[in-house]
Formats: structure tokens, C-alpha cells, sequence
């Protein structure tokens, strides 16, 4: 354990009235470090990013979170109700005004400058995860931590979020603490892996990760076969509204 | 001119309607419109107590509206009812205890259908510079807060996560709604308190495109009401506090008409 920890979670258990949601979860996530949970559904990976931001008390251990931290979150739920007037442009603004350089490139990196706009409960399921990504990082944080943040974002999109995360952490040297359910982007990205079920199943580096039997009981075949499986290029590039983009053309290859 | 009982009453109205309105569209938002209206039911057991321990009226009625919802607070998390039945419950219990203990106190005559429904032509001039400071008081706090608890309100984890005491500002909003409910008695009555917060908000939403917009919108409609109301009802010689929420209601008709459509598309074009 390291004081250059931004959060750090040790033996953090959550109970809900009816049961444990998590128990003796350990973790921390340093500056510029990924830190992913993976888990299957109702294991905890939410929960335990929520005792991470300090959104719910653990019921028993301890959660640290540095002084002064900035924190930005992208939630895995997010519902806007009918009654609630409000555009991307002010939304992007909602927890506190962020740099006019930091917003206009939280923008145009996702692809969203057709949308400001746009009531945000107008917004489609892709669109919404987006924005939802560009107020996080306009923000320009210490900790991103993203809860699925690519759910219903299309095929060739998702990459490019992934990309785009990844080359955060590069500029803002943030460490990110995310939950995901696509193996081979975890495995390709992650510092860290932490697989949760209830519990902390394993963890460590991905390539260590995968190895070992917990893994492979969790993810069975599909876990072990996504590590290599990917490899696609694309032979054309799509702007945000959905238009190709022949700039780059090149001969198509699938591998 | 103040010494005018007509300009006291739109001057007492129009300032309770500035601030009802931003109140109200977070009101709205937050889905607190029943939980107003059991706010404004406790409002009469605090009138109750107020005179039964011979304190100042506003400030029992605020006591007491700040002990309901703190109360409701309590119960909603720890309670299996749901938060419905609870907020019925509450609201006809301090209701009814609120015209028992009246009742018993049979050394007071009291005039039941002016707290009920408010006695705007009465407001006097010591009633109008409490209405101002409470208005400036509460405003000032808003203007503090708003920008927070709007972000709580979207999403109450998003709000936390990002460091904004969301349980503080929520609590300061209560204590608003409160101290308004309180000044709010005497102009509309307590059975129609709510009415000031949820139907200029209601139509404001409609020819609205920013919560800011909202915000002010629902202040215009409000004073508007209120001015139209006072006027029907010296021209009509009708009841002043039902007329000024028969006004709200005829301007929210307005904005789910065709009409606010084609203002709303203003503003938008504007933007």
C-alpha cells in the first residue's frame, strides 16, 4: 500500500437490508492506473464502486478517499424525467463549470458537438453514454470512475470510447476506476483486474487474471477465447451523426 | 399608496409568487407535490399550537412544517409504508389533531375558512415587511443553493460523487419550503399553498427549454396569477385566494395550448 493512492478500499463490505451486497472487497487506484471490476450481473461491481466514491458507507472496513480529490462519475442508471428542462450544453455544466479548452475537447472527442442542443431525454441510448463520457472528462478529474460506460454505444463506436479512455488517463495522468463487461478491452487496457462475485474472486494483472481457475469457472471459454479474438480494422471512419468518413480509406482487412 | 389594503394584498401576493415559483419548479422536480401538500396540512396543527401557546403564528408554522418533514424524512427510510400512504397519513393526521385542538380552545374564536383559504385583503403593513424579509431570506439562500441542489436533483449519486453535500441542500430546501408555507398562509390558506408552487412551475415547463428559464418563467406566471386573481375577484366579488389559483390554473390551460408551444419555439430559436 502506497500514500500515492487516490482511493483505496480495504475490507469493504456493504450490507442492504436483506442481504450482503459485497464483502471484504480490497482495492486502490493509484494516478494514471485502470483499475477494472469485472463480475457477472448482481455481483457487486456497482455497489463497489459506489463505497469507492463515498455514495454509500460500507458496513464494515474502511474507504479512503484523498483530500481535495476531483472526482468525475459516469453512472451506470442515469433517468431524466419529462419535467426536467435540460440540454447537453447545460448538463455538461452540472456539478460545476468546467474549462472552456477542457469542454470543447471533451466534445469533440466524443463526438457530440451536433447534440448540445438536444434535451437530453431526447437522446437515444448511444448518445446519451456519450454525453454522459464528455461532462466526465470535461471536467478534467484526478478520478474517472465510469460504470459501463459504453452500454448501447454501436460497435465501432464503442472502440473509440475505449480508445478515448485510455488516452485520458494518458493526458490527465487520472486513474480510472471502471466496470466493464468487455473482456477483450479489459484485457487489452487494464493495469488492473479485479473479478468480483459477492467477493473478490482474483485479481492482479489481466494476463495473470486470465489464468487463473476462478477466471475461467466465471467467464468459462468466451473470458479465455475474447483475449485473442479481437482483431478488426475498420476501412472507414464514421462521424458522429452517423456519415463515413473517407478520409482515411484503406483496404479493408479483417483479421 | 401602501396604506391601500388592494395594494398591500398584490404586493404580498406577487412577492409570495417570486419566490413560489422557482420553489415550486423544484417542487415539481423532485416529485414533492404531495409532500407540499401534507407541508401545508401541518401548516393548520401549527396555527393550532401557535395559538394554544400564544407564539407567534408564522413561527409555529414553521416549527411545526419543519417537524413533518423531518419526520417524513425518517419514516420514508425506515418504514416499510410505502411513501405514499405516509404522506396521507401525515397530512389528515396534522390536519385533523390541527381542528380538534382549535376546537377545544373555545376561549379563541377563530376564523376557520380565512386560514383555510387565506384572507389576502387582510394583510397588514407589519405583515407585508415580514413577507419581504422572508422573501429576501429565502431567496438569498436559493440563489446560494440552486445550483447544487439542481444537481442533486438529476441524480443524486452524479451530485455526491462530485462532492455536493446533496443531503445538506436537500434539507435547506425543506426548511424553504417551509418558512414559505409559513408567510403562505395568510395570501392563499392552507388548503391552496400548494397550488402557488406546482401550477406556475406545471406551466412554465411547457414554454421552457432551460431549468433558469423554468425558474423565472414560473415567477411570471405566478405574479401574473396572482394580479389577475386579485382583480377577478374585486370585479366578481369572489373569494380572493381560490380566485388567484382559478388564474394560475386559466395560464396553465394557456400553456398546453397551441400558445405555448409557439413560445417555447421562441425561446428556442433565440437560443
Amino acid at each position: 500500500m502506497s500514500d500515492t493512492a487516490l482511493i483505496r478500499l480495504t475490507n469493504a463490505g456493504y450490507q442492504a437490508p436483506d442481504r450482503w451486497l459485497v464483502e471484504a472487497v480490497s482495492l486502490s487506484v493509484d494516478p494514471g492506473e485502470i483499475v477494472t471490476l469485472i463480475g457477472p450481473n448482481g455481483s457487486g461491481k456497482s455497489t463497489t464502486a459506489k463505497l469507492a466514491l463515498g455514495i454509500l458507507k460500507p458496513t464494515t472496513g474502511k474507504s479512503y478517499r484523498r483530500k481535495g480529490l476531483k472526482v468525475a462519475y459516469v453512472p451506470q442508471k442515469l433517468a431524466i424525467d419529462w419535467t426536467l428542462p435540460l440540454d447537453v450544453e447545460h448538463f455538461m455544466r452540472l456539478t460545476g463549470q468546467p474549462s472552456i479548452n477542457a469542454q470543447a475537447h471533451a466534445i469533440q472527442a466524443t463526438g457530440i458537438q451536433h447534440l448540445m442542443h438536444k434535451e437530453l431525454r431526447l437522446l437515444s441510448g448511444g448518445e446519451f453514454q456519450r454525453v454522459l463520457i464528455a461532462r466526465a472528462i470535461a471536467r478534467e478529474p484526478d478520478l474517472l470512475v465510469l460504470d459501463e460506460p459504453v452500454q448501447g454505444v454501436d460497435f465501432s463506436g464503442e472502440n473509440e470510447l475505449y480508445q478515448l479512455i485510455g488516452s485520458i488517463r494518458d493526458d490527465l495522468q487520472c486513474g480510472i476506476l471502471m466496470i466493464s463487461h468487455d473482456l477483450h478491452v479489459v484485457m487489452a487496457k487494464t493495469d488492473q483486474v479485479i473479478c468480483l462475485n459477492g467477493h473478490v474472486c482474483c485479481s492482479g494483472a489481466p494476463v495473470n487474471v486470465a489464468q487463473t481457475e476462478e477466471f475461467q469457472t466465471l467467464f468459462g471459454l468466451r473470458g479465455h477465447s475474447d483475449l485473442a479474438l479481437y482483431q478488426h480494422h475498420h476501412d472507414h471512419h464514421h462521424a458522429p451523426d452517423g456519415s463515413i468518413d473517407h478520409e482515411h480509406h484503406e483496404d479493408c482487412q479483417h483479421d | 399608496m401602501i396604506d391601500d389594503f388592494f395594494v398591500r394584498a398584490i404586493l404580498a401576493g406577487a412577492g409570495l409568487a417570486l419566490i413560489t415559483g422557482p420553489l415550486g419548479c423544484f417542487v415539481i422536480w423532485k416529485r414533492l407535490a404531495y409532500f407540499g401538500d401534507t407541508l401545508s396540512h401541518g401548516a393548520l396543527l401549527g396555527i393550532a399550537l401557535g395559538l394554544l401557546f400564544e407564539l407567534n403564528l408564522e413561527l409555529s408554522v414553521f416549527l411545526i412544517c419543519t417537524l413533518v418533514a423531518t419526520t417524513l424524512m425518517i419514516l420514508q427510510r425506515r418504514s416499510s409504508i410505502s411513501s405514499d400512504a405516509l404522506l396521507g397519513i401525515l397530512a389528515h393526521a396534522s390536519l385533523a389533531i390541527g381542528l380538534v385542538v382549535l376546537s377545544l380552545m373555545t376561549w379563541i374564536r377563530v376564523d376557520l375558512m380565512g386560514l383555510l383559504f387565506g384572507d389576502i385583503l387582510a394583510v397588514s403593513k407589519s405583515d407585508l415587511w415580514m413577507i419581504g424579509a422572508t422573501i429576501l431570506v429565502t431567496g438569498a439562500v436559493l440563489a446560494i443553493i440552486w445550483r447544487s441542489l439542481f444537481a442533486a436533483t438529476v441524480s443524486r449519486e452524479l451530485a455526491e460523487a462530485e462532492g455536493i453535500r446533496a443531503q445538506t441542500v436537500e434539507m435547506m430546501f425543506l426548511l424553504l419550503i417551509a418558512a414559505v408555507i409559513a408567510i403562505a398562509i395568510k395570501i392563499v390558506g392552507v388548503l391552496l399553498i400548494t397550488s402557488l408552487l406546482i401550477i406556475p412551475a406545471a406551466a412554465a415547463r411547457r414554454i421552457s427549454i432551460t431549468p433558469g428559464q423554468m425558474m423565472i418563467a414560473s415567477s411570471v406566471v405566478g405574479v401574473v396569477s396572482v394580479i389577475l386573481g386579485l382583480l377577478g375577484s374585486l370585479n366578481l366579488d369572489t373569494p380572493s385566494g381560490p380566485s388567484i389559483v382559478v388564474a394560475a390554473v386559466f395560464c396553465f390551460l394557456l400553456s398546453i395550448s397551441p400558445l405555448g408551444d409557439s413560445m417555447r419555439t421562441s425561446l428556442r430559436s433565440r437560443h
